[in-house]
């Protein structure tokens, strides 16, 4: 079948698709966009989170053709250019990245919940990044980075 | 060359500091190139054929069905293996393709290539296996019984290593008080987020490129030559993305079969596991029973210490040899005992293989003799931080294998850091739920629920032990590009996510005083840099990077003297700058290399560790030892047996914190793993079969799980190792899981004697 998306902005199409693939699969192997991570396949790790119209979702748990007509939003299409979004920038600084696998999942999450909530407490940080696993951390730097990028944000508005 | 010890110029990024790491824009911006995101415009997709039976004959195979589904290219079996059939770490014991019989559930059995993964997993489906199956061997003790089956023949026995150790004279001596404890550890995962993937292409030359995620390139490399029946040279590894490690990239998993699939077709292929065939595909850690004998002086000094461990190696020996000399030589913790007796077994069972994970054996010493100064503690009626204090090693003591410790070992301290910080704040009446047990479940308001606190500290070995050649090689490379100095660092050392690519630069910082410095993507091109585990990436491959370094200074101020013509003596490299006391700035770097460029590859050894006597169990086999400390506190719900940990307080010795960001990520990430094996992590396997192959079942700590961490690092300088580093990655994993359970014991007054933890051990419903 044929799937048309907005994946960051651009319309996509993708020829072929057997019905049982995921928008996570169309979106690595059909789209070149590998960076929303595969790592459970089942919704437990977030690794995959994109947006799908405006809301986190696991694109592995997606059927590409649910997704027909939609507007997805990834790990690729937080930076503005060659300027980084201010929560990968904190990421970066605080040393939130070891592998880097849960990264790309962490991030968009992060994003969505300082869009939703300017000033979060950390009671509200882990709650809202409770769906995303990470196994290099155990977390305290991205709380770090999530804090970071709240501060800058509240900085700068 | 002889390398002088003098350091070049002070540039920003080098030791010491926490620059940024190299792939991390790359890595934020989703565009770090892991092995499971490679991909070729006619590449075909892999999968793997597992048997269900933990032990079974395997009567035929036919292929025929498979063959017949449009899409598929190749199905593969035990035949099509061009090599050896075998493989292994330490130990060739493992088909590469199950041929007579199957050792245990998940074993390979049969490999297909596809033009589509689905279609290839289908193939796989259509596989016709006729099994006659057979009685598992799923008990550690009774595969050493006498009339046990024996799963591998040749081996004489179940039994992989029998590891004893006598030190003083455990028979005749007496204590006031004795303590006696049974101790299990369940089997837990690595649970690396990045499963296992790589992609084989086939090269001109009849040889194969492999791009692989993998912990040590060139044993991988070893094998799969071996497996194919190829030269080693037409076998070429490649570094992809590394998606976390913690031993579970040690062994080989799709290495084989992606080649042999890219052999057979002529084409590239890729393998990528998912998570249920990932917890299958790789090894975990060994599952203990451990039974401990403590005896003290009623003012609480040790007198001896006997135990008994006997580790389920499972399937196949992959390192269960080296994981038992670990337990046994760490098995009384960094404590002075002038008596002891250990024997440790590994063994062989029909239960899924173990192998390396972070800890490496001395995970499960530590729950056991953790445990046991707790119960010897309370015996005597002494704070269990004291009684450890007074028996802790320091530099100087003597180890049950008679090594001294000839570097600092501040195990003392480390409590008292742990101990002397502030505690935590008492839990608010009005707590958060998401601060509760059981979390937003709403399973409490706070009735019920019990503070405890606990303590423990563990000892680890950096590097490879007993005797083995333990080396790692580095080829760096100056030149001028622009005029403006660069350093090139080559080596075919994994980085797993560790940070090792931004320490290798760090250091060619600071040993040539130049800013821009390269680390070149790890391939076999290069000689070995060993494995990526036993914490001795920055020991090892950082020794070998300093002292290429060292001697590439040396050439350039050669260079230098006889360009100048001026005495060698007294020339420095400072600040990208060729400089003498006498004459001051003689020249800029770029300048004086102009078009020259100048390379030296080293080959760099730690101080040789010896064996253990086979009977005795004596010999200096370590080249390092490194302890951690932690402090827990935790709150538990009685009623439900729901577990909060509110805080981990870590102290830890690192020599140097060659880069302090990475050094707190490293024990921040291994005290949440040992978090996570104290009450939540466990592979649960009954008949050999394993229950709970997903992230749905194995659970690992989430940042809901996980309490804030104040760690204390300490830098006393070994002085036989490079900067005086000590390796970092695996201690704060050891202790944090006797801590935790510590503390949920002081909470709830129950014994508990295994780990995990689970609710009903809490509350005796079980």
């Amino acid at each position: 079948m044929r799937v048309n998306v907005t994946v960051n902005g651009k319309q996509r199409t993708a020829d072929d698709v057997w019905p049982g693939e995921s928008l996570l699969y169309v979106l690595r192997e059909r789209l070149g966009l590998a960076g929303s991570k595969n790592a459970c396949e089942q919704g437990e790790c977030g690794s995959c989170t994109v947006y799908l119209d405006g809301v986190p979702a696991c694109s592995c748990l997606v059927a590409a053709g649910q997704a027909e007509g939609g507007d997805v939003r990834t790990v690729e299409g937080l930076a503005d250019g060659d300027r980084l979004d201010s929560v990968q920038q904190s990421f970066l600084d605080t040393g939130a990245v070891q592998c880097g696998f849960c990264t790309p999942g962490l991030l968009v999450a992060a994003h969505d919940l300082i869009e939703r909530n300017p000033a979060p407490s950390d009671p509200q940080i882990r709650e809202a990044l409770a769906g995303n696993l990470c196994r290099c951390t155990g977390y305290e730097k991205i709380m770090d980075a999530v804090r970071l990028a709240v501060e800058r944000k509240q900085a700068t508005t | 060359m002889t390398s002088t010890e003098q350091r070049s110029g002070t540039v920003a990024g080098g030791v010491g500091e926490s620059p940024t790491r190299p792939d991390g824009v790359v890595k934020v911006r989703g565009e770090f190139a892991y092995s499971s995101d490679l991909w070729r415009e006619d590449m075909l997709w892999g999968a793997t054929l597992r048997t269900p039976h933990p032990y079974a004959r395997i009567r035929s195979i036919d292929i025929s069905e498979a063959l017949k589904l449009p899409g598929v290219k190749a199905v593969l079996t035990h035949e099509d293996v061009p090599g050896e059939n075998i493989y292994g770490l330490e130990h060739p014991d493992q088909p590469v393709l199950a041929a007579e019989v199957v050792r245990y559930q998940g074993e390979p059995v049969a490999i297909v290539a596809a033009d589509h993964p689905e279609t290839a997993r289908r193939a796989a489906a259509r596989i016709d296996i006729d099994y006659e199956v057979l009685e598992p061997v799923v008990d550690s003790e009774a595969a050493m019984a006498p009339d046990a089956t024996v799963l591998h023949p040749d081996h004489g026995s179940n039994v992989v290593r029998h590891v004893p150790i006598q030190h003083g004279d455990p028979d005749s001596a007496t204590a006031d008080v004795v303590v006696t404890g049974e101790y299990e550890v369940g089997m837990q995962d690595q649970a690396f987020l990045g499963p296992e993937s790589g992609l084989a292409v086939p090269a001109e030359d009849g040889g194969i490129d492999l791009y692989v995620a993998t912990q040590w390139l060139h044993v991988d490399q070893k094998q799969v030559a071996v497996a194919l029946g190829m030269p080693v040279d037409k076998i070429r590894l490649h570094l992809a993305g590394v998606g976390g490690a913690f031993g579970a990239r040690e062994d080989l998993s799709m290495q084989v079969h992606a080649c042999m699939l890219a052999q057979y077709t002529g084409k590239p292929v890729k393998i990528v596991y998912g998570r249920e065939e990932s917890f299958f595909g790789h090894v975990h850690r060994h599952p203990a029973r451990l039974r401990y004998e403590h005896g003290a002086t009623k003012d609480g000094k040790l007198v001896y210490v006997k135990t008994r461990m006997v580790l389920d190696g499972g399937a196949y020996a992959s390192t269960t040899a080296a994981v038992a000399g670990n337990a046994a030589t760490l098995g009384v913790g960094p404590y002075v005992v002038p008596n002891v007796r250990i024997d440790c077994y590994g063994v062989y069972t029909n239960n899924p293989p173990c192998g390396a994970m972070r800890g490496f054996g001395a995970v499960q010493a530590c729950f056991g003799y953790e445990s046991q100064m707790d119960k010897l503690a309370a015996a005597l009626g002494m704070d269990p931080v004291e009684l450890r204090v007074r028996n802790a090693i320091d530099e100087g003591a003597v180890m049950p294998t008679g090594q001294v410790v000839d570097s600092p070992a501040p195990a003392a301290r480390l409590l008292e850091l742990v101990r002397d910080r502030p505690l935590p704040a008492e839990r608010a009446a009005e707590a958060d739920l998401r601060d509760l047990p059981g979390g937003v479940s709403n399973t409490t308001h706070g009735e019920g629920v019990r503070r405890g606190v606990g303590y423990a500290i563990g000892i680890k070995n950096v590097g490879f032990s007993e005797g083995f050649d333990d080396y790692s090689t580095a080829r760096v490379r100056l030149l001028a590009v622009d005029g403006e100095p660069l350093v090139s660092v080559h080596t075919a050392a994994a980085e797993v996510g560790q940070g090792l690519v931004t320490l290798q630069a760090q250091i060619a910082r600071t040993e040539l005083g130049v800013a821009q410095v390269s680390v070149e993507q790890a391939d076999t091109s290069v000689g070995s840099a060993g494995s990526s585990s036993a914490s001795r990436q920055s020991y090892v491959t950082g020794g070998a990077v300093r002292e290429a370094c060292r001697q590439v200074r040396d050439a350039v101020l050669d260079l230098a003297a006889q360009r100048l013509d001026v005495a060698r003596a007294g020339l420095e490299l400072s600040g990208g700058k060729i400089a003498s006391a006498e004459h001051g700035v003689l020249v800029e770097l770029g300048e004086l290399l102009g078009s020259t460029s100048i390379e030296r590859i080293v080959e760099w050894r730690h101080r040789p560790t010896h064996p253990l006597d086979p009977v005795t169990g004596q010999g200096n086999a370590h080249v390092q030892y490194a302890l951690a400390a932690h402090r827990a506190v935790v709150d538990v719900d009685v009623d439900l047996g729901l577990i909060k940990v509110v805080e981990l307080a870590c102290a830890q010795d690192v020599g140097k914190a060659i880069n302090p960001d990475a050094v707190l990520g490293q024990i921040h990430g291994g005290t949440a793993q040992g978090l996570g094996l104290a009450i939540m992590e466990e592979i649960q396997v009954s008949g050999g079969v394993v229950r709970n192959p997903s992230f749905t079942d194995y659970l690992i700590p989430t940042i809901l799980d996980m309490p804030p961490m104040a760690v204390d690092v300490l830098e006393l300088a070994d002085p036989h190792a490079p900067y005086g580093l000590r390796g970092v990655g695996e201690p704060p994993t050891i202790s944090s899981t006797p801590a935790v359970v510590a503390a949920i014991r002081a909470a709830t007054g129950r014994a508990l004697t295994r780990i995990p933890v689970r609710p009903e051990h809490i509350t005796s419903t079980d």
